[in-house]
């Protein structure tokens, strides 16, 4: 099952580092990584993506991340509400009269169109994994040269209260942020 | 007026002061070459034992940290100094010892140019250490010390490394060291209890007709024995330990059956099977805990208590998770416990030992001397009152099996990582914080090659230990798993060993060889009388095994165990002899 975590880091050298070097060793199935900057200096926001079909290591997997000295927060959002995006750039090869064939597989998907060039366009699209996952197969006929898709990013719906990093959980309010305790962790 | 300013070398030795230290084990090398020159100003409070080899002073900082509870600290230099400490590093991060390594890198302007010397020692560190930094602002020097410490400490303890390059040594700035509360918005080391599972786990026991208690480590590092028996005594609940748990409940109580797992006796291995509950202190379900995970005390209800959460639900899942400080869970606990015995599970407990009694070590006749025998001298020899270290294989688990200890930290013993050359240094380290105890290393002839280098160390500074040399000219238990699942095909496991006495010579110590078990006892008298570093060589039997053993992966219950032997002490005619 796929598991989505929400990840707050301090932004220190090595720290991806760590979080990779962690997911290698415990042998944890890591899909995908992205990190950012966040809305706070010096805090990155990651949202990883894990694979794991057993409940017991994905919580083996939270409580893992969190120990890290590093991570300052860790939410699994895998059954919460959430936005979630991945971002893909397709270069296809083409011929003038496919263009129309192309653009409607473009609009079918809510995609765009970034580059139109002699011989090639270069398409763009920002949406839930299983969009871009159409919209490539429903591309498949023509001739794809070149993909660049990045991980899964997620937002929780509804209102946040802004994280205090001096003191993650001390104000009412940001509970969200506390850690779970392993009896009460929802996998 | 302004204040004074300081290089970061003399930072380096000002931390340490402020954080206790009073000794440090170490090596010089070109990378910390200006925190060696600074040292000098810092004699009168700090003193450095200058090792052999920088595995020695991980081990020796790891000594001393697991009998003390104290951060222990090595040094070295950048390179090689640095990737010696490797294997420490892990022992240390395996068994949750507290020690900060501190070592020199090369210059900030040509870090990632493959200088001399140069190794990226805190990335080959990230997966040994609990937490590990690269200082590159001397501005920066005091605090990440100090966060170092605290990290290497605080909640589960563990190893933290400390890497200065040569510049940052040598650049001045003032000295603070902050007083203010360390805030790592990313490191909750402790959390709060949860009333409702002081509850759940209060009524769990009282309501268990066949308990368990399982001692941990956790033990000694939370410092709750008296509450894990308090627990015990009350509800009438047996203890089992682990390997590092050993002593965290007395040896000689009642209550306490003794070792669990790979080579554990039978009765604990069957009380663990067959009980109705089982509470985890402090322990990890080791899979040398556990055998099979599937059919490991099929059925039994089980709490898990751990200051970790990472290690909850990691090998065994439990029914009640408990998260904290083990002597602080415990303190919530307690009151709600009911008095109750329990005679029918103490009965069947104690028909399984007797059981065994009769295949007991102790009771063959044979010419030979038998390491169990050996072990079981020095425990009298010593009247269970040392401060015991051993090395790995079967000398120690004869050890944990037939010297009882009846203190905490009176065992020290590299359980997870099972790091040969791990008992000399780790006495020596222990050494400068222990002075009441006698202090025995018990190691194997092929452990004691691997680090014996640190003889010369511990003759350099004249520590008070003794060296009991367990020589049964093999690696005796990887021989152990050729007789049993490699029909004794003995690749490469007799091995040769220098003549020790001269050996003990050529440190200018004293050296004595026993062969048999009346030797034993006026060897220790003569050895006790000595004060620095001797050696006693025990010369036993080759052939000898530790029993009974569960292998690897199989059932906890299907213990493989010492053939039985006849009136007269010996082994019966059809069972395997040795
Ligand atoms: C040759 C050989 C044979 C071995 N055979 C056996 C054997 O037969 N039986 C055996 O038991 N071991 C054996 N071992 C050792 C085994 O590999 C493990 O090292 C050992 O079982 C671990 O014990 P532990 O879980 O108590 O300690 P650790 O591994 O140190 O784990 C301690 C646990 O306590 C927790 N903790 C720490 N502080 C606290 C606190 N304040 N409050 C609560 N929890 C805390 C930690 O988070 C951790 O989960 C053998 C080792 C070797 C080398
Ligand atoms: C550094 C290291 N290398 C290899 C091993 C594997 N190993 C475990 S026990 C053992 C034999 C130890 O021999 P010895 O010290 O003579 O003790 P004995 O078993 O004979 O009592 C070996 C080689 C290890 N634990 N550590
Ligand atoms: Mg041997």
């Amino acid at each position: 099952m796929k598991q989505t975590l929400i990840t707050l880091v301090e932004d220190k050298p090595g720290v991806l580092n760590r979080i990779s070097s962690l997911f290698r060793r415990r042998n944890f199935n890591i899909e995908s990584l992205v990190v950012g900057k966040s809305e706070t200096p010096g805090v990155s926001r990651m949202t990883i993506v894990a694979n794991e079909p057993e409940a017991r290591k994905r919580g083996n997997i939270y409580f893992n991340l969190l120990k890290l000295v590093n991570v300052i927060a860790v939410k699994d959002v895998s059954k919460l509400p959430c936005v979630s995006r991945e971002f893909i750039l397709i270069k296809i090869n083409i011929d003038p009269n496919q263009l129309n064939e192309v653009n409607t597989v473009v609009k079918q998907h809510s995609a765009r169109i970034v580059d139109m060039g002699a011989e090639t366009v270069i398409v763009e699209a920002a949406d839930e994994e299983l969009v871009i996952n159409n919209l490539v197969s429903d591309l498949q006929p023509f001739d794809i040269t070149e993909i660049v898709r990045t991980g899964k990013i997620a937002m929780r719906l509804g209102k946040t209260l802004k994280v205090n990093f001096e003191k993650i959980n001390e104000k009412e309010g940001e509970i969200r942020w506390k850690p779970e305790q392993v009896s009460s962790y929802q996998y | 007026m302004k204040k004074q300013k300081l290089t970061g070398a003399e930072i380096i030795w000002e931390c340490l002061i402020k954080e206790g230290v009073d000794v440090v084990f170490g090596y010089p090398g070109g990378a910390i070459l200006p925190t060696y020159d600074a040292l000098n100003n810092y004699r009168e409070k700090i003193h450095h034992v200058l090792v052999r080899h920088e595995q020695g002073a991980t081990h020796m900082a790891d000594g001393y940290a697991r009998v003390s509870g104290n951060v222990g600290v090595a040094m070295a230099t950048s390179g090689p100094g640095a990737t010696n400490m490797i294997t420490g590093l892990a022992t240390a991060m395996m068994d949750s010892s507290p020690i900060v390594c501190i070592t020199g890198q090369v210059p900030t302007a040509v870090i990632g140019s493959d200088a001399f010397q140069e190794v990226d020692i805190t990335g080959v560190a990230i997966p040994v250490t609990k937490h590990c930094y690269l200082v590159m602002d001397v501005e920066e020097l005091a605090d990440t010390i100090r966060e170092a410490f605290y990290v290497a400490r605080s909640g589960r303890p563990g190893p933290v490394l400390v890497d200065i390059p040569k510049d940052i040594q040598n650049a001045e700035t003032e000295f603070i060291y902050s007083e203010k509360e360390i805030n790592l918005p990313g490191y909750q080391p402790t959390v709060d209890i949860q009333d409702d599972d002081i509850k759940e786990f209060a009524k769990m026991v009282n309501e268990a007709k066949k308990p368990v208690i399982l001692a941990g480590h956790g033990i000694l590092l939370s410092e709750a024995s008296k509450e894990t028996l308090e627990l015990a005594e009350k509800a009438s609940i047996p203890i089992a330990t682990t390997l590092l748990g050993i002593g965290g409940v007395p040896d000689s109580h009642p209550l306490v059956l003794g070792m669990m797992g790979m080579h554990g006796e039978t009765w604990v291995n069957n009380a663990i099977q067959n009980a109705d509950l089982l509470i985890a202190c402090g322990m990890r379900f080791d899979d040398r805990v556990t055998g099979n995970l599937k059919t490991y005390s099929p059925n039994s209800k089980k709490i898990h208590i751990d200051i970790d959460p990472s290690e909850i639900n990691k090998n065994i899942k439990v029914d009640l998770a408990i998260q904290g400080d083990l002597g602080n869970v415990l303190r919530h606990v307690n009151p709600f416990i009911n008095s109750a015995k329990k005679t029918e599970w103490f009965n069947i407990i104690s028909g399984w030992n007797k059981e065994s009694q009769q295949r007991d070590v102790l009771n063959i006749k044979t010419d030979a001397l038998l390491g169990a025998q050996a072990i079981r001298k020095i425990w009298e020899g010593t009247k269970g009152n040392a401060l015991i270290i051993t090395d790995v294989g079967q000398h120690q688990m004869l050890e944990a099996q037939y010297y009882e200890h009846d203190d905490p930290r009176t065992l020290l013993t590299s359980g997870g990582l099972g790091t040969m050359g791990f008992s000399l240094p780790a006495a020596i380290g222990a050494s400068f914080y222990e002075k009441d105890r006698d202090i025995w290393v018990i190691v194997g002839d092929g452990s004691f090659q691997m680090m014996l280098m640190e003889l010369a160390t511990a003759v350099q500074e004249g520590v008070n230990i003794n060296i009991a040399i367990i020589n049964n000219g093999y690696l005796g238990m990887v021989r152990q798993w050729q007789q049993m699942f490699y029909d004794a095909r003995y690749a490469e496991t007799p091995i040769s060993s220098p003549d020790f006495l001269k050996l003990a010579e050529a440190y200018g110590i004293n050296g004595y060889r026993v062969k048999s078990l009346d030797e034993i006892i006026p060897a220790m008298n003569k050895a006790n009388k000595i004060t620095g570093p001797t050696l006693i060589e025990f010369i036993v039997e080759e052939h000898d095994m530790v029993y009974p053993m569960v292998p690897a992966g199989a059932n906890l219950n299907d213990m493989i165990q010492r053939p039985l032997f006849n009136e007269n002490g010996q082994y019966k005619k059809k069972e395997k002899v040795l």
